[in-house]
């Protein structure tokens, strides 16, 4: 009985372990596939609906990021400056920021096939860069380039490139800029600007 | 008074309008050249904010209507097929500045892309080469400058071109010396080439148009920012050294 339960602790145990462990670019790939199979499954998100989309989003992709590493990358030095309250504001806000611009490209690559380059890594890594390229026709492959930190338990997203370019890194001196205007709090509230201003809009 | 008088004078009333316009554009620009942020890869931020506004004014009332009604007109094929065209008369200058770049492989790539695609893709307009597995590279006179050494300079925005920088500017002036339909001699064909071209250009960017309103608290800065990491990142054909954070 004793030899059993130790089997069957040791068997948790492993699937624990297999859940954590599975390799960055396995979880880009696997988080890839799942989401542009639920999108080209539903004929809502196709159409558009931002509900399921959003849906779709929050619960696929961004268990997978680290929302206050992005927000950090994003305000570069200038955010040394923030209290940890305003901290919480900041990354809400930067975080419903990105949702909202990039949930609705999403149905735009459906359809397009995505190649995942060749991925090394050494055991002791603990920030790894994920390559793939989205082919498309008549032109360069885009290339999407994932960083990737070790976090306990498995990896977690703090930077996407798009074509060489930062989707984090990009807000930095516009950031820094709204903080050299009106401090913290004024950046807080260019960004809560933003965010209602595309809510309000009407969806096309 | 001929009907080509007049037009002749309309067309002389435009174009010292046109400079009216620049003058004072170009010297608000100056006035307001204090108004920097201080961005050390922007110097004259002031001058290409105006210019910005310039360009975004031009795209808003002419280029942008025009690209839309040529997207919604057009079936798919036919648009791939234009763009196709111009990237194939494009990929003979791409050959040639990956061998300026040291890159004879990637040149001779670029080459049986031009040749596969002039016959079997019929002129152009089909891309069989990629395929056949011949991928299609981004090259241009700014970027083999940079892969000689030369530094950004100062970024700048150019009227009617856009971003640059002052590296990239003197690569576009070579750019624009060898591309095959600028120098088209017969001027009418020339002429509505670059149009066409400009338009289904801009027809393919459209898509980007709503992530980067959605995305941007500052379009002048997110669109410079991002057009200085791409510059980079093509330079180092996609493989960059990471900057500091």
């Amino acid at each position: 009985m004793k030899y059993l339960l130790g089997l069957l602790a040791a068997c948790l145990f492993s699937v624990a372990a297999m859940a954590s462990d599975v390799a960055p670019d396995v979880l880009v790939k696997n988080v890839t596939s799942e989401v542009l199979d639920a999108v080209r499954k539903d004929k809502d998100i196709q159409n558009g609906n931002s509900r399921k989309t959003l849906e779709l989003v929050e619960t696929k992709i961004l268990p997978h990021f680290n929302f206050q590493r992005m927000t950090q990358l994003a305000l570069g030095r200038e955010g040394r400056q923030a209290t940890p309250d305003q901290m919480k504001v900041l990354v809400d806000e930067f975080r419903n920021l990105l949702v909202r611009t990039y949930s609705k490209a999403l149905t735009e690559y459906r359809d397009q096939e995505i190649v995942f380059k060749p991925f090394r890594m050494a055991a002791t890594d603990t920030d790894v860069r994920v390559r793939t390229e989205v082919k498309q026709s008549g032109g360069k492959p885009v290339q999407i380039d994932y960083y990737l930190e070790k976090a306990n338990p498995g990896w977690k997203v703090y930077d996407i490139e798009v074509a060489g370019v930062s989707l984090v890194t990009n807000y930095r001196s516009s950031f820094t800029q709204e903080i050299q205007k009106g401090g913290i709090d004024g950046l807080i509230r260019s960004l809560q600007a933003k965010n209602k201003s595309g809510a309000s809009s009407p969806a096309k | 008074m001929t009907i080509g008088k007049v037009q002749l004078m309309k067309s002389q009333k435009n174009a010292s309008r046109f400079k009216e316009t620049l003058l004072v554009l170009t010297l608000s620009a100056l006035l307001s050249g204090c108004a920097t942020s201080g961005n050390p890869k922007d110097p004259i931020e002031g001058f290409n904010r105006a210019m910005f506004a310039f360009n975004e004014g031009l795209d808003t009332v002419l280029i942008k209507p025009v690209a839309q009604g040529y997207d919604a007109v057009l079936p798919a094929p036919v648009r791939t097929g234009v763009t196709n065209f111009f990237g194939n008369i494009a990929d003979l200058f791409i050959g040639v500045n990956n061998l300026l770049q040291g890159k004879p492989d990637q040149a001779f790539s670029d080459l049986g892309r031009v040749v596969i695609n002039s016959t079997i893709g019929i002129l152009g307009l089909f891309d069989v080469a990629t395929e056949a597995g011949l991928e299609k590279h981004e090259e241009d006179f700014g970027q083999t400058f940079g892969r000689w050494g030369a530094g950004d300079g100062a970024y700048v925005v150019i009227p009617v071109f856009g971003p640059r920088t002052v590296r990239d500017t003197v690569g576009l002036v070579l750019d624009v010396a060898t591309d095959p339909v600028a120098n088209v001699s017969d001027v009418p064909t020339r002429n509505s080439l670059t149009a066409l071209r400009l338009i289904d250009t801009r027809a393919d960017l459209l898509p980007a148009d709503k992530v980067i309103e959605e995305a941007a608290l500052d379009k002048y800065a997110y669109v410079r920012d991002g057009y200085l990491q791409r510059r980079r990142n093509l330079i180092h054909d996609g493989n960059p050294p990471r900057e500091l954070d």
